[in-house]
């Protein structure tokens, strides 16, 4: 019964503003089509393009999780167990390119590896070569080195967070009956860790496999995936019988995946006793700790930062000049691009100064992270209490399905569905922060879920029996021992919300731009003046997003401090 | 393991498809007391009224401009955004039986046909029609109402061409000569409004037949194709960092590169191609949604956006050009703005019936 109640609210949410959405628009799209159902599913699956872009969607989703999960997990080793100076802010700017646009993202890979970006000029000056060596956008590793760039800080934190928590003891044990240090990390480290690497993977791979503006734009014309084919079936043909096609054929891979985790999930996991960070992380000390830090470091900051910095840069070189083919010209600084963000000369209604849209930005970013910790916790609350009921083992992975659904095809759903008083929230604001929820809502379960599933029963016993109430043993037990991982669903959750743009594209309103709809707004016009401003206030959405999440860190001092 | 998983998409389905049919969302404690206020009387006469319109992302315009419309009807205009082209007649389309808005602005010409076929709009014969030139009214029932119009174009990078000593292209079968073998960057027309449009002028220009033939000869003089106009304009154009001098942009985007240039140029850096046939044309048209409560207001304000005063205020703020005849035009682009004579035209009935098929045919020749 209690059980239930846990469930109530969130199942209720994604009832009224998922499921029903998805429902009413796949049922609409049905009946549009001629002929039964089951031919239409059994024409597309068996069309040769369907396939190939659904093989090739597999395809660079696993390979993109594979070399995420490569950069990323020695990343989290570094981030769990050793202190040193800097480490908030390296792990705050790797979780930036998540917040980025992606045709700022490409901007930035543009200037670092495109035909004259700074990789291929100086290649060619100093191999005296007349053409660019480097062929960078528009191929496939373009694809995979973005799908790292954006998603490397979900493996960072999920795992480095669950890391940093794991008794240090047992791995001291193991070494002192004679394990070597190859065998420990294998037989003791992997397998403790195994609850946090994969639901880190399971997120991963979602979000590569539902790709769309990473594959539009850095992939080129050559490569579609599932979404990019539901997108130009919906809008540009208006196949709606196909694109639902599409969408069911992406939901049930959604689902199958999920299905498969959480049975993998459910026998891997054990409860642990989690120990506080100041006993598990050490300095670095020996010289060998030093080198292998130094070589995680620049391999992050060569992959997830020298991009977003090349975009800063560019946001304050002036353009003109640098397009000069002799090179006459040495590239002027200027804040011109900053200065005209606050301007309007042509007075627009819809302009929004940086100010405003930023606050904008927030506001959706805070409701975003309330909404979703109020759904999310008491869901990871029920799913970690008893993970072998039916009724869990069931809505786990129907809890994944917002990550694998189209936004377009949802975005329709809403125009469909949620059209009748009191519910006619078509027009309404409050539908940014909704679907940022939708988004955010399987992220923080999944950073709550190993956190709360590997507390030892016994500990709540134990403070019950010593006549703790149900609520003092949740604030006194549970919210102490998972308290690093609500800050890690906070931090997704805040990211997500500001960094959103397919769907509030859709659903948002023209007086209350967030900032990736004005950095598009610039970017979907010529001129000089639109270019440098889409990157000047890209540059200020990533110094929002660093300050946004070292805030979120610090507020962990202030509640959860002891441990 | 096999039946478990079956279990879980039959539920699934179960799920989705009894709230689809359901006639109301699931019930939750707060509906009852909210359900009243909504169904409150007509408002009274004096009070502020509101029309809604519905348009795509890229609608803007002056504050003032408005506002003053607003003063004079009492109105307050709210304004939907509803994502690109496309989606945005998507929207009107399914959401038809309860309109989102009054009016919808918007709708080009290459998807007119579909928004007419699926009857969103009212006809409403404005009496500034008059002042429009014929060429631009598509629909002879009057359901859209033509509002401005901007042409794809090809442009170039003029410094390129002066630097190299080359005479820059005139006209689309310019792109073959040997001279040209990979300067040219052009936009997926699956993916991007200004490569459909780009496609369109082909087509019109060379004819169905003969179209595949010159899309086949560009492949071999090295075409580029990237999906988006913001990836040709801005990384591929060698104006803005890339390698190709030549781009498929707007006839617009010279003026633009003055008005929005870093410091103040006399001439554009760049130039549009404006030859016989080798631009598409491009309609936007305004229309009143089916059923609307407010066809009053909604007359009003398409007579308003179809007047001088709105007119003359679009081309700094959506990068397109009146229609009506009687407004004038900004220094800049009467100076810089090349306006084709004799753009390429495809009629909207064609272009619905065979967008698919054309789109194919391109992607098989073009990128396979």
């Amino acid at each position: 019964m209690k059980r239930v109640l846990l469930w109530l609210l969130p199942l209720t949410f994604l009832g009224l503003f998922y499921f029903y959405p998805l429902g009413s628009i796949l049922h609409l799209s049905f009946a549009r089509g001629e002929g039964n159902l089951g031919r239409v599913f059994w024409e597309a699956v068996a069309s040769p393009t369907v396939r190939r872009v659904l093989g090739f969607t597999i395809w660079q989703a696993f390979l993109s999780t594979l070399l995420t999960l490569m950069i990323g997990l020695p990343g989290a080793y570094l981030f769990a167990r050793y202190r040193f100076r800097g480490k908030s802010l390296l792990r705050a700017l790797a979780g930036v390119p998540f917040v980025m646009p992606t045709l700022v993202v490409a901007a930035g890979f543009n200037a670092l590896l495109g035909p004259r970006g700074w990789a291929n000029t100086a290649l060619m000056a100093a191999f005296d070569l007349t053409q660019p060596p480097l062929h960078f956008l528009g191929t496939l590793p373009a694809i995979l080195i973005a799908h790292v760039f954006y998603n490397t800080t979900i493996v960072l934190r999920m795992v480095g967070d669950f890391w940093s928590h794991l008794d240090p003891r047992l791995e001291q044990a193991a070494r002192v009956l004679g394990g070597n240090r190859w065998h420990t990390f294998r037989e003791i480290t992997v397998p403790l860790l195994t609850p946090a690497i994969l639901a880190s993977a399971l997120l991963v791979f979602l979000f590569d496999f539902t790709s769309f503006g990473v594959i539009l734009v850095l992939g080129g014309a050559g490569f579609a995936t599932l979404e990019v084919e539901i997108y130009y079936q919906t809008i540009s043909l208006f196949n709606l019988p196909m694109a639902a096609t599409l969408s069911v054929l992406q939901l049930a891979c959604t689902l199958a995946l999920t299905v498969i985790y959480t049975r993998l999930a459910s026998r891997l996991s054990r409860p642990l006793d989690l120990r506080p960070q100041e006993h598990v992380q050490r300095r670095l000390k020996t010289w060998r700790s030093r080198l292998g830090a130094g070589i995680i470091i620049a391999l992050l900051l060569v992959l997830l930062i020298s991009p977003l910095f090349a975009l800063a840069a560019r946001s304050v070189t002036q353009l003109t000049s640098s397009r000069t083919r002799e090179g006459s010209v040495a590239p002027g600084v200027t804040l011109a691009f900053y200065r005209a963000l606050s301007q309007n000369p042509q007075e627009s209604l819809f302009y929004a100064p940086p100010t405003t849209a930023l606050g904008i930005s927030l506001g959706y970013a805070l409701a975003t992270v309330i909404l979703s910790l109020a759904l999310g916790l008491p869901a990871a609350w029920a799913l970690a209490r008893d993970k072998k009921s039916t009724l869990n083992q069931v809505l786990d992975p129907l809890l994944m399905l917002p990550l694998g659904t189209s936004a377009v095809t949802l975005g329709l759903g809403f125009i469909v569905s949620l059209n009748r008083p009191p519910f006619d929230l078509r027009a309404s604001p409050w539908l940014v922060p909704l679907a940022h929820t939708l988004v955010a809502f399987p992220f923080v379960v999944r950073s709550l879920t190993p956190a709360l599933q590997s507390i030892r029963p016994n500990l709540r016993q134990a403070a019950a029996v010593l006549g703790a109430s149900p609520r003092q043993v949740f604030r006194h037990v549970d919210l102490p021992l998972v308290g690093r991982a609500l800050l890690v669903a906070a931090t997704f959750a805040f990211t997500i919300s500001i960094g959103e743009f397919g769907a509030t594209a859709l659903i948002s309103r023209p007086e209350y731009p967030t900032v990736p709809v004005v950095i598009y707004r610039f970017l979907s016009r010529p001129g000089a003046m639109n270019y440098g401003q889409a990157l000047a206030l890209s540059t200020i959405l990533m110094l929002a997003a660093v300050g946004g999440m070292l805030a979120i860190e610090r507020f962990r001092v202030a509640d959860v401090g002891e441990f | 393991m096999k039946h478990k998983i079956f279990f879980l998409l039959t539920t699934f389905t179960i799920l989705t498809a009894s709230c689809a049919e359901s006639p109301t969302p699931t019930p939750v404690p707060t509906e009852e007391p909210m359900a009243k206020p909504t169904e409150a009387p007509a408002t009274l006469p004096p009070e502020e009224r509101t029309l809604t319109v519905m348009t795509h992302d890229s609608f803007a315009a002056s504050e003032n401009v408005i506002a003053a419309f607003e003063e004079e009807y009492n109105v307050h205009v709210q304004f939907l955004e509803a994502g690109d082209t496309g989606t945005t007649v998507n929207k009107a389309i399914l959401s038809k039986d309860s309109p989102l808005a009054d009016v919808l602005y918007g709708v080009d010409n290459t998807f007119l046909s579909r928004a007419l076929d699926e009857e969103v709009f009212e006809p409403y014969a404005s009496p500034l029609l008059e002042e429009v030139p014929d060429k631009f009214e598509l629909d002879d029932q009057n359901r859209a109402l033509p509002v401005d119009f901007g042409d794809v174009c090809l442009n170039y990078e003029k410094a390129y061409f002066e630097e190299n000593d080359l005479e820059p292209p005139s006209n689309l079968e310019d792109l073959l000569k040997p001279d040209y073998k990979g300067l040219v960057t052009v936009e997926n027309p699956a993916t991007s409004s200004p490569g459909l449009a780009f496609l369109f002028a082909t087509i019109g220009h060379f004819g169905e037949d003969g179209y595949l033939d010159y899309w086949q000869n560009l492949v071999a003089n090295e075409v580029k194709v990237v999906n988006d106009w913001e990836t040709a304009y801005y990384t591929e154009f060698s104006q803005w960092g890339g390698e190709y001098p030549i781009v498929v942009s707007y006839g617009s985007s010279p003026p633009f590169e003055v008005i929005f240039a870093e410091e103040p140029l006399d001439e554009p850096p760049t130039a549009a191609v404006t030859g016989p046939g080798s631009c598409f044309r491009q309609i936007e048209f305004v229309g009143i949604l089916t059923g609307t409560p407010n066809r009053d207001l909604a007359e009003k304000w398409i007579d308003f956006m179809l007047s001088p005063a709105f007119q003359e205020d679009i081309p700094l703020n959506m990068y397109v050009f009146p229609v009506n005849e009687n407004a004038e035009l900004d220094d800049t682009f009467v100076e810089h703005l090349s306006i084709p004579d004799e753009p390429a035209t495809l009629a909207p009935s064609l272009i619905a019936e065979k967008r698919e098929e054309w789109i194919q045919a391109w992607t098989e020749e073009v990128l396979r």
